[in-house]
C-alpha cells in the first residue's frame, strides 16, 4: 500500500530523499528545505470527511471556509459532515469495519490504536509537519503513533481548567487561586461554608467525569498500568487520591455523582456553584451574552492544582484526523490534511476556536488568541500538560475499553459516596481493570 | 421407473397439481420481498449478533470463535450481575405499573365521558412524542439543581434541599422507573381501550339483570374476556421495558456508579463505546433467555382459554 511515493510529488528534486528523515535528523532548520512538500490530488477525487459537532460556531465556519479555500485551489471537492462527538468513536468503527464511508475522520483518544491497520500511514506527512512547525507535543503525538508510525495527525487538545467566580474566592480569604490540592480543599471548605459550594462531576459524563477522575488519579502520583500494561491501581497512591476526593466531595453541592457532562455548566451559569473544572464552554457562554456580562466579569480560569506529583498532570479530550485506508484518494486526503495544518490555515482555525481547541504543533503556540483574553491562558498549555489515557501502559483497546467502561470514574464515585469502602472500591476497579488488560 | 409402467393415470397425478402449482409459485413470489427482508434487516443481524457473541470480536477487528469465554468473563463481573439486577427489577416494577395504571385509565376512557375524543387523544402523547425528547425532559425533572419538583417543594416548605434524584441509588431506580412508566402507559391504556370495546354491552346487560356488581361484572366478564389482549399487550410491554435504552441513556448513563444500567445500556457502553463487540454481543444474547421466557409465558399461560374463563388447569 505505498501510496505515498507512487504519486508524490515533489517541486524540488533532490529532496526526495525521504521527507521522513528530514524532520528527525535534521531538525526544525532542515525542515524549511522540505517546506513544499506536497501531494498530487488523483484524477476527479473528491472526499468526505466526517468531523464532530463543533462546541463553538467559529470552528465549524472556519473549518468550513478553509475548506472551500481548499476545493478552490485544487478543484477536490469535498464534503464535510458532522456527529455529536460521542457517536464519533462508533461511526469510525463501523467506517473501519466496513471499509467504505468518509475518507478522512476527526477521532477522539485512543480511536487510531483500535484499527491501526485500517488507517493510511501519514508518518510522512507527519514528520513534515511536525518538522515544519516545532515538532508535535508528545502527549498528542502518543495517541496518533504506533510502532513509531503515524497513522493520523494529532489535531487538537480541548482543554479543561478551573473556571471560578472570582468574588466568591476572594471572599473565602483567598486573593489568588491555589495552586496546590491541599490548599484547594481549604479553599473548597471555606466557599461551602459560605453557601457558594464547588462541584465536580463524579457521574457518567464522558469528558468531565473522566477529566477529574484522572485528576485525582495522577495528581497523586497513583496510575492505572505501568509500561507494561500490568495493572497497578493498587497503591498507597491511589489511597490517597481517594481520600482526597473523599474530603473534597464533602464541600461539593449534592449530587455530582449523577452529573453528566452539562450539569456543572448549568448550575455555575445559573450562581449555583463558585469552582467547576470545564472546557471554555463555562466562560464563553456568557462572555458572548450580553445579559451575563456581570457573570463573565467574575469568571477567571487557573489550571487544576497540583497534587503531591508536583507537576501538572491531566486527561484533556485529544482529537485526530485520520485517514482510512480505503479512501480511493489517499493523496486527495493528505494534501487536503497538509493544506489544512499549515501555518495560515491551522492558525487561523485556532483562533476561529475560541481557545477550545489547543494546537497540536508546538509552533502555534505564539497564537494571539490565547493572549486575547486572560480566561484562556491557562487552555494554551493543554496539548503540552496532557498525559495519554491508560498512562504508562501502552495505548490500544485495553485502555479504550477501561475509560469507556468508567472504572476509574466509577471507583471514586464508589468511595466518596460511601458505597463501599476506598479499599473496596480500589480492589473492584483493579478487578475491572484486569477484564480489558489481561488478555 | 415406476409411474412408465403404472401408465398415464399416475403420470397426470404429480404430487401437486399444476393448477396449485402455479398458485403456489405466485405466492412465493408475493411473499419473497417481505422474506428478503425479514432475512436481510431481521435473521441475518440477530445470526450475526449471536454470533459475535461467540468470538472476540473487537472494533476493527474481525473475531475469532471463542465459544463460551464471553459468558464466562461476564459470569465474574460484577457489573454486569448488576445491570442483569437493575434489568429485571426496572422490568417488573415498571411493567406491573404500566398494567395497573393503563388498565385504570382504560376503564375511565371507556365510560362515557365528555371530549372522549379529545382525551384519548391526550392520553396518546406520551407515546408519541419521541422517547429521546421526552428523557430530555426527564432529564430536566430530575436535575440535581434545577429540577422542577424540587422547586416547588422547597417552595412550598415541605423540604429544605433539592431532592438527589438520579444521585441516590434507590432515588435513581426509583425516577427511571417512573419516567417509563410514564411513557409506556398510553400503549396499554390504548389497547386495552380498543379490547374492552370489543366486548359486547348485553354481557354486561345480562350480567346486571342477575344482579352482578359493578366489581363483580369487572371480574366475571370483562376480565376473562380481555385476558387475550391482556397477554398481547403486556408480552409487548415486558419486550419493550426489558429492551429499553433511550431512556438510561439519556437520564444516567448507567450511573450512578451503575445502579441504573440496563443490560442494553451495558451492552452499547461494553461494545460500542469500549470496543468489545464480542462482549457487547455476549450481553446482548444473555438478554435472549428472559424475553423468551416473557413470551412463552405469555403464549402457554396467559392464553390458555381455561385460564382465561377464569378457571384453572386440573
Amino acid at each position: 500500500m505505498d501510496f505515498t511515493r507512487r504519486d508524490l510529488m515533489r517541486t524540488t528534486a533532490g529532496l526526495a530523499a525521504g521527507a521522513a528523515l528530514g524532520g528527525k535528523l535534521l531538525g526544525p532548520t532542515g525542515a524549511r528545505a522540505q517546506s513544499d512538500l506536497s501531494f498530487k490530488p488523483e484524477e476527479g477525487a473528491s472526499l468526505r470527511v466526517l468531523r464532530w459537532s463543533p462546541f463553538v460556531k467559529g470552528d465549524e465556519e472556519q473549518w468550513l471556509a478553509l475548506t472551500k479555500k481548499f476545493s478552490e485551489q485544487t478543484g477536490v471537492q469535498v464534503r464535510v459532515d458532522k456527529e455529536s462527538w460521542e457517536d464519533i468513536r462508533p461511526k469510525a468503527a463501523v467506517a473501519a469495519n466496513v471499509g467504505s464511508g468518509p475518507d478522512i475522520m476527526l477521532v477522539w483518544f485512543d480511536d487510531p490504536h483500535q484499527y491501526p491497520d485500517k488507517l493510511l500511514d501519514v508518518t510522512d506527512l507527519a514528520d513534515y509537519l511536525g518538522g515544519k512547525y516545532g515538532g508535535w507535543y508528545d502527549g498528542m503525538a502518543d495517541y496518533a503513533r504506533r510502532d513509531g508510525k503515524f497513522i493520523g495527525l494529532p489535531l487538537a487538545t480541548i482543554g479543561n481548567a478551573i473556571v471560578y467566580r472570582e468574588s466568591w474566592v476572594k471572599e473565602a480569604g483567598w486573593s489568588e487561586f491555589p495552586t496546590d490540592t491541599a490548599s484547594f480543599l481549604e479553599l473548597l471548605k471555606a466557599l461551602q461554608k459560605n453557601g457558594h459550594p464547588g462541584g465536580f462531576t463524579h457521574g457518567h459524563g464522558v469528558g468531565d467525569g473522566n477529566n477529574y477522575a484522572h485528576w485525582l488519579l495522577w495528581s497523586h502520583g497513583g496510575q492505572m498500568v505501568d509500561a507494561g500494561g500490568k495493572v497497578v491501581l493498587d497503591s498507597a497512591e491511589t489511597m490517597k487520591s481517594i481520600e482526597y476526593a473523599m474530603e473534597l466531595y464533602k464541600t461539593f453541592i449534592p449530587g455530582t455523582e449523577s452529573w453528566l457532562d452539562v450539569n456543572n455548566n448549568r448550575a455555575f451559569l445559573a450562581g449555583e456553584l463558585s469552582v467547576i473544572a470545564n472546557g471554555i464552554s463555562a466562560y464563553y457562554t456568557p462572555k458572548n451574552d450580553p445579559a451575563q456580562a456581570e457573570l463573565a466579569a467574575d469568571i477567571r480560569t487557573c489550571p487544576l492544582p497540583i497534587g503531591p506529583v508536583g507537576q501538572s498532570v491531566e486527561l484533556y479530550q485529544v482529537t485526530s484526523a485520520v485517514i482510512f485506508a480505503h479512501t480511493p484518494y489517499p493523496n486527495a486526503a493528505k494534501e487536503y490534511l497538509r493544506f489544512m495544518y499549515e501555518e495560515p490555515q491551522m492558525q487561523s482555525w485556532i483562533t476561529a476556536s475560541s481557545a477550545y481547541c489547543c494546537q497540536p504543533l508546538k509552533a502555534y503556540e505564539n497564537n494571539p488568541i490565547w493572549s486575547s483574553d486572560r480566561n484562556y491562558a491557562p487552555y494554551a498549555k493543554a496539548s503540552a500538560t496532557l498525559r495519554p489515557n491508560g498512562y504508562a501502559g501502552p495505548l490500544g483497546y485495553a485502555s479504550a475499553g477501561v475509560m469507556a467502561d468508567y472504572v476509574l470514574v466509577d471507583m471514586y464515585a464508589e468511595a466518596v459516596t460511601g458505597r463501599s469502602s476506598p479499599k473496596e472500591a480500589i480492589e473492584r476497579a483493579v478487578k475491572r481493570a484486569n477484564r480489558y488488560y489481561s488478555i | 421407473m415406476t409411474t412408465d409402467t403404472l401408465g398415464g393415470v399416475a403420470r397426470r397425478r404429480p404430487w401437486i397439481s399444476p393448477h396449485a402449482l402455479r398458485r403456489n409459485l405466485v405466492a412465493w413470489i408475493f411473499m419473497l420481498p417481505a422474506a428478503a427482508l425479514l432475512v436481510v434487516f431481521l435473521t441475518y443481524p440477530l445470526g450475526l449478533g449471536v454470533w459475535l457473541g461467540f468470538t472476540d470480536a473487537r472494533i476493527g477487528r474481525p473475531g475469532m470463535y471463542v465459544g463460551l469465554e464471553n459468558f464466562e468473563m461476564l459470569w465474574d463481573d460484577s457489573v454486569f450481575w448488576l445491570s442483569v439486577f437493575n434489568t429485571v427489577l426496572y422490568t417488573t416494577v415498571a411493567s406491573l405499573l404500566k398494567f395497573a395504571l393503563g388498565f385504570w385509565l382504560a376503564l375511565l376512557l371507556n365510560e362515557h365521558l365528555p371530549f372522549k375524543a379529545f382525551f384519548r387523544a391526550i392520553v396518546l402523547l406520551p407515546w408519541v412524542v419521541p422517547t429521546v425528547l421526552s428523557a430530555i425532559a426527564f432529564w430536566w425533572i430530575y436535575d440535581a439543581q434545577f429540577s422542577i419538583i424540587s422547586w416547588v417543594l422547597i417552595k412550598w416548605g415541605w423540604i429544605d434541599a433539592p431532592i438527589n434524584f438520579l444521585g441516590d441509588v434507590a432515588n435513581a431506580r426509583a425516577s427511571v422507573i417512573a419516567a417509563n412508566v410514564w411513557r409506556g402507559i398510553p400503549f396499554v391504556a390504548i389497547t386495552l381501550l380498543a379490547g374492552l370495546q370489543t366486548i359486547s354491552p348485553s354481557l354486561y346487560e345480562a350480567a346486571a339483570l342477575d344482579g352482578a356488581t359493578a366489581m363483580q361484572r369487572l371480574r366475571y366478564v370483562t376480565l376473562p374476556l380481555l385476558t387475550p389482549i391482556i397477554a398481547i399487550v403486556m408480552t409487548f410491554s415486558v419486550l419493550f421495558t426489558f429492551t429499553d435504552f433511550q431512556l438510561i441513556y439519556v437520564l444516567t448513563r448507567g450511573g450512578p456508579v451503575n445502579a441504573t444500567h440496563l443490560m442494553a445500556t451495558l451492552s452499547f457502553q461494553r461494545g460500542i463505546s469500549g470496543g468489545q463487540l464480542g462482549e457487547g454481543a455476549a450481553i446482548a444474547v444473555a438478554m435472549i433467555p428472559f424475553l423468551l421466557a416473557a413470551i412463552l409465558f405469555s403464549y402457554f399461560g396467559l392464553q390458555r382459554r381455561r385460564w382465561q374463563q377464569g378457571g384453572t388447569d386440573r
